[in-house]
């Protein structure tokens, strides 16, 4: 039992039930998952859905942090990615083309590469501070993106585009298995060494450089793997709705993915990462979000619904709350021990 | 001495973590005016005890009383409130801040709110000329002094706190000779103003010159309590280690050193320094040769060191590689032509802590191989099983966090991370330091040893006679210069001593 209670993914997996327990009371038919022209459909599929792109974004984020870095601009970099493949499609002569959908989405996943290049060199090479450094494109990137879609919502009307973000492969939303060719790629870093190497320059900088571990290689490379995460998020987000937004997509998505992250085990101290740990914590956001809209809070407090049930599931996860809330619980159960303790001395 | 009364008093103290029984049936007294040597081999308690005393940990069990008192110590500021000051072994200031404000830090004198800049200036200077004999410039940031001078303003500013009992952990391992007598000597100016203070040393030395009494604890238990001038040395090392000393007198001695045969020069230094750190020097390393480098803390040991491993850029000069045609511009580089480099500063250039053991030992050599060729889990679980029955690592667990191992155990995990990639050059700087006596005598064996096999070494520590007992050549260097080099009858502990100071 106790190291069932050590193990990381002990508290996030228990937040998680309770959140599906609580929906289970309020509205029965929760688990249901019913199945229309082979495809599969229900609140549980909703939240695998709609928070992939969280989850691509938090696994990048997870990276990033691993190294005690920090990104800010994945947001924005969702955004701009959206907004350059809905420009491409929509300048297209045939928007169900598939080359011109190829090239777009090589353009902009191209293009939020080069995004994460250009934060990784800012913290790597010019040793930025990571918070500073990807602040600048988190402000930048949103001018771009609306730079790019000329301040407007560029709608497109491609089925072969919308696939991406809404068709679904084997009865299953196609996104789903955009999140797990991701996550494998990035359990890729727990097969070859950079694993290692990450989580010892997260760790301890110096110690590492001295170990010789090339540190400005591992640092550039989480963050390129950062940007290209949140550019695919970028292109399921605007194809599941076939338009771009350059004021609104991923709005704040950087926080959720932070919180996803830290929500998940990994320290934003570095060090130690934990994947499939990030991966729970967006579901627990997302469900979060999804029991919020069902329970027909309203709108006006949503937001606030949230902050508290962030605080629990952190404070649930601080070891220095729980040894302070067991503390209190045992003299609430012994009162008369202390006062006889004081009057003894 | 013995009708006063203990100002601190701990009875049978246990503390346990998960797994482990720091201290076991613990017990410490602590008269006014007195220095009390606190000794013991690693992970003998040492560091557990003060935590229990300056509230950082907590006690299971056990009485602590101060004047007679029962006081709890649940926290560092319970503890300060109970007349308890303590200066770590790492000094724990802030080095931006100004001498005067890491001494008032808190407590600045004020008057409407405003802070007395004036007023705590002068007040600060006046605090360390007076009692620690220090004349600095207080208003500069503490990052700009020596360790030696941060360690007094610590000192300082625990003293302002109005102070029963002081501990000082380990003060002395950074300090030089001179610094040393400076710091006795306000030492016992202290405990003529009726202060008590906990000594915690390795050196015997200097806990026969200033300690009144001694409590030795071994594996977290208590050996005893006993006055420092009723102890030889031979009864306290005993009682230290719990078995004969032997291990030292098995090392074989210099004549024999000088019986194997070195191999061709195999990396030659010339002119090389930097500003700041080492004028520049000449010196070659032949193979199967260990060189050892004698001087005072700040003499240019360590920054020798770091240009031979390329973690420092030099100004002038350059480092050649005679065999290879080479060169070494980066630690990479420097792995890379099999260079091995121990740092003095193993938390913050030497151990990963979050990472085990395990991961701690293969780094370097998984760094070499590169990303994509990691190796096995499998090899990685025999590669640390291997060392850790080569080295006699404690706890025998390779997925230990190495964070939580003593230092000795951190330092042979350190050693064998670089033993692993078999390196022809081997520089470790102090790698004795702050370890205890068995272990020592292992990592000298280990250099003979090894260097019997042809790796040859650039051998750095503080202890002359650590430094004698291995070294083939001696290199002494003062005042960042390289003043000489002994070989030979020449290496003696007076003649190098001589060298050292510049007589």
């Amino acid at each position: 039992m106790g190291r069932l209670v050590k193990h990381h993914l002990f508290w996030p997996l228990c937040v998680l039930a309770a959140l599906l327990l609580f929906n289970l009371c309020y509205s029965p038919d929760f688990f249901t998952i019913t199945m229309h022209d082979g495809h599969l459909y229900g609140s549980l599929i909703d939240i695998l859905n709609f928070g992939s792109p969280l989850i691509l974004v938090a696994i990048g984020m997870t990276l990033v942090v691993a190294t005690k870095g920090i990104d800010l601009s994945v947001g924005s970099i969702v955004a701009i990615s959206g907004a350059v493949a809905c420009l491409s499609i929509s300048k297209g002569p045939d928007q169900n083309s598939l080359v011109l959908i190829l090239i777009s989405v090589l353009l902009a996943v191209g293009l939020s590469l080069v995004l994460g290049l250009w934060n990784g060199l800012l913290v790597s090479v010019a040793g930025i501070q990571p918070i500073i450094a990807t602040l600048i494109l988190m402000v930048a990137g949103r001018g771009i993106a609306q730079l790019v879609t000329g301040g407007q919502i560029i709608t497109v009307t491609s089925a072969k585009y919308a696939y991406i973000g809404s068709g679904s492969l084997a009865t299953l939303p196609f996104s789903i298995f955009v999140v797990i060719l991701v996550l494998l790629i990035a359990l890729l870093t727990r097969r070859t060494a950079l694993g290692l190497f990450i989580e010892s320059v997260g760790c301890n900088p110096t110690a590492s450089l001295m170990a010789g571990v090339r540190a400005k290689w591992v640092i550039l490379s989480v963050y390129i793997f950062c940007g290209l995460c949140a550019g695919i998020a970028g292109l399921l987000l605007s194809s599941n709705v076939s338009s771009a937004d350059g004021n609104n997509a991923g709005l704040w998505y950087e926080l959720d993915a932070i919180l996803a992250v830290v929500i998940g085990g990994t320290s934003l101290n570095g060090g130690r990462y934990y994947l499939t740990g990030t991966v729970i914590g967006a579901l627990i956001i997302q469900t979060l979000t999804t029991t919020i809209y069902m329970i027909g809070v309203p709108p006006e407090i949503t937001l606030v619904v949230k902050a508290f049930v962030v605080l629990a599931v952190c404070l649930i996860q601080s070891d220095s709350f729980r040894a302070a809330f067991a503390a209190r619980w045992k003299t609430r159960h012994y009162p008369a021990e202390k006062e006889i303790t004081r009057h003894v001395s | 001495m013995s009708t006063q009364k203990p100002i601190l008093q701990m009875t049978k103290i246990h503390k346990r973590f998960p797994g482990v029984k720091a201290l076991s049936d613990v017990n410490l007294r602590l008269f006014p005016g007195e220095v009390h040597a606190l000794m013991g081999e690693n992970g003998a308690g040492k560091s557990t005890l003060i935590k229990v005393l300056t509230g950082v940990y907590s006690i299971d069990e056990g009485r602590v009383e101060m004047e007679g008192m029962p006081i709890t110590l649940h926290s560092p500021l319970e503890s300060q409130a109970a007349g308890i000051s303590t200066v770590y072994q790492e000094v724990n200031l802030c080095p931006n801040l100004t001498v005067a404000e890491n001494i008032f830090i808190g407590r600045e004198p004020r008057r409407f709110g405003r802070i007395l800049w004036k007023e705590m200036n002068r007040r600060a200077a006046e605090l360390l000329s007076e009692r620690m004999n220090l004349q600095i410039d207080v208003t500069r940031p503490l990052h700009t002094y020596s360790v030696a001078v941060q360690q007094l303003v610590a000192i300082a500013r625990a003293l302002n706190i109005s102070a029963k009992v002081l501990i000082l952990d380990e003060p002395t391992s950074s300090l030089d000779q001179k610094e040393v007598e400076q710091l006795f000597r306000i030492m016992r100016k202290l405990k003529q103003d009726g202060l008590s203070i906990l000594f915690v040393t390795h050196f015997l030395d200097q806990m026969y010159e200033i300690s009144d009494r001694v409590t030795i604890l071994r594996g977290g238990e208590f050996v005893g309590e006993y006055m420092a001038e009723e102890l030889t040395r031979l009864e306290l090392v005993m009682k230290m280690i719990g078995k004969e000393l032997h291990l030292l007198e098995e090392l074989p001695s210099l004549a024999e050193a000088d019986q194997h045969t070195l191999g061709g020069e195999w990396i030659r230094a010339e002119g090389l320094g930097r500003k700041g750190g080492i004028e520049p020097f000449d010196l070659a390393i032949r193979q199967g040769e260990v060189v050892g480098l004698a001087g005072l803390l700040g003499s240019g040991r360590t920054e020798t060191a770091r240009l031979f491993f390329g973690a420092d850029k030099p100004d002038s000069g350059r480092l050649t590689l005679p065999e290879s045609a080479g060169t070494v511009r980066s630690p990479r580089e420097a792995i890379r032509r099999r260079i091995a480099f121990c740092s003095e500063n193993r938390k913050t250039e030497g151990i990963i802590g979050d990472l085990t053991v395990r991961e701690n030992i293969i780094l370097v050599l998984q760094a070499k191989y590169g990303a994509f060729k990691a190796i096995s889990r499998k090899r990685q679980e025999e590669i640390a099983g291997e060392y850790i029955r080569m080295l006699n690592i404690n706890p025998p667990n390779p997925d230990h966090l190495i964070k939580n191992l003593s230092g000795g155990n951190q330092q042979k995990v350190l050693l064998a991370r670089w033993l692993l990639t078999e390196p022809q050059l081997l520089i470790l700087d102090e790698p004795t330091r702050g370890i205890d006596i068995g272990a020592k005598a292992e990592i000298q064996k280990l250099v003979l040893s090894l260097s019997r096999q042809g790796m040859s070494f650039l051998f750095i520590s503080s202890e002359l006679e650590e430094v004698l007992r291995v070294s083939d050549r001696i290199a002494v260097l003062r005042d960042r210069r390289k003043v000489k080099e002994v070989t030979g009858k020449d290496m003696s502990q007076q003649h190098i001593m001589q060298s050292i100071a510049g007589g």
